[in-house]
């Protein structure tokens, strides 16, 4: 059950722009990561490099010792990320949201208990577009209540939630690393999570001139 | 062994699910999905109008006129094809499922087609008939259009895909995918052409069989490969 990201020298670029140099990084079981900067430093391209979505980078990417494309199916089956478009389709209600990610037998109950649990008890059968900002962004944070990978990959996952909500949700991030989880998450909010690091991203700022 | 079968029970419960999902989206934005069939009926009535209202002049063009209305309606429902997954994130969702890709992806495409392809299909034979066809070739139009609008959509998924990033990307598309479409227009319009001579269609028909499965079997690896690179931007 144990696993390990690790990262060596990681360079990422958006549109041909060098936005970090020379990141080393290791996650492990536990681990709560703050992913930290001013806008445009990076922190969803991280993300999104570290879920395999964007190829723009230079250096080593790990998963429990193996480059990640190698292994990327094993990575993909225990990880959980939730990007800054959150995948929440507005023409579908709550339930319909989570049921394709969330399909097997027996889902429809946990589902239902996953948005009672996120405050979303009757709403579960409204279209999204009827929902305001923050009951969207619960929707697509129910994923963490109903995904069992011990890896979670989010990005400004308080975007629009209320402060009761985020100390639920704080609560929750908490709870994954006792039992074993990591989490690596970029927010502008102050955490009060216990034995949470900050990586911030300012720290490998590109030296001019390298990357062109 | 039991973990094997398990594996593709999920497999089949993420297809499924996917294809309920694009069937209650479908629902839910059906006025963009009538947007083609009513292109198609629109275009097809103006024919008489604008060229002569003559049966044997119209005998002759028409069926030729209703496949290349059906390829240019169904190329008008492509771009959104994954347009909407991509600005709302579950595009991203999608490439992340920890399974293969085809199922899923398939699923979508089987999805479009039902609601927009089988509706051109269906609706053929009756504009068919306005434009003065031979009645023993609309069984073969319709048979012809069922195969080819499923062409016409798993080859236009593959444009869409590739062009799923860009903004203003129809007319990228539609260079992409119609020199793709060409083949499927021939062996179509053929099919209709034989059975309204009185010729045997099972040749062009059997044709388009093997596009189709030429299409379905090499079509959702080029389509998740565009959608990677769509994502990756």
């Amino acid at each position: 059950m144990s696993f390990q990201l690790s990262v060596q020298q990681l360079s990422c670029e958006r549109g041909g722009i060098e936005l970090f140099a020379g990141l080393d990084l290791a996650v492990t079981g536990g681990d709560i990561v703050q992913v930290a900067g001013p806008n445009g430093c990076g922190k969803s391209t991280l993300l999104k490099t570290l879920a395999t979505l964007s190829s723009h980078y230079s250096g080593e990417i790990n998963w429990c010792g193996e480059s990640l494309h190698q292994v990327r199916l094993n990575f993909l089956s225990r990880l959980l990320y939730i990007g800054h478009k959150t995948g929440v389709k507005l023409q579908l209600t709550a339930r319909e949201n989570l049921a394709w990610l969330y399909p097997g037998p027996g889902s429809q109950i946990q589902i239902e208990e996953a948005l009672a649990a996120m405050r979303l008890a009757g709403y579960e059968d409204r279209p999204c577009y009827t929902l305001s900002a923050g009951q969207q962004q619960r929707v697509a944070l129910s994923r963490l209540l109903l995904s069992d990978a011990p890896l979670w990959l989010l990005d400004e996952p308080f975007t629009a939630i209320d402060k009761d909500g985020v100390e639920m949700l704080e609560g929750l991030l908490e709870k994954h690393a006792r039992h074993g989880g990591a989490v690596v998450l970029t927010t502008h909010h102050t955490l009060g999570c216990e034995g949470m690091r900050t990586v911030n991203l300012q720290d490998y700022v590109p030296v001019a001139g390298v990357g062109t | 062994m039991s973990s094997g079968r398990d594996n593709t029970q999920a497999q089949h419960g993420y297809a499924l699910a996917m294809l309920k999902r694009e069937l209650i989206l479908a629902y839910r934005k059906r006025g963009d999905l009538a947007n083609p069939l009513l292109f198609f009926v629109m275009v097809i009535s103006l024919v008489p109008l604008g060229i002569s209202p003559d049966s044997s002049l119209l005998a002759l063009l028409g069926s030729g006129m209703i496949w290349v209305v059906a390829l240019l309606a169904s190329l008008l429902s492509m771009d959104s094809l994954f347009r909407g997954d991509y600005e709302d994130g579950s595009l991203e969702q999608l490439l992340l499922m920890p399974q293969a890709l085809l199922a899923p992806v398939l699923m979508k495409i089987l999805a479009h087609w039902l609601m927009t392809g089988v509706p051109l299909a269906l609706i053929a034979p009756l504009l068919a008939v306005m434009l003065s066809v031979p009645g023993e070739a609309l069984g073969v139009l319709l048979l012809s259009l069922l195969v080819g609008t499923a062409c016409f959509s798993l080859v236009g998924a593959i444009g869409a895909a590739l062009t799923v990033a860009l903004r203003r990307a129809s007319l990228l598309l539609s260079l992409v995918v119609i020199p793709l479409y060409i083949p499927v227009l021939i062996f179509g319009t053929a099919a209709v052409h034989n059975a309204a001579s009185g010729l045997s269609s099972a040749g062009p028909l059997a044709i388009l069989g093997a596009f189709l499965a030429l299409a379905i079997a090499l079509a959702p690896f080029a389509i998740i490969a565009g959608l990677r690179i769509g994502v990756d931007g």
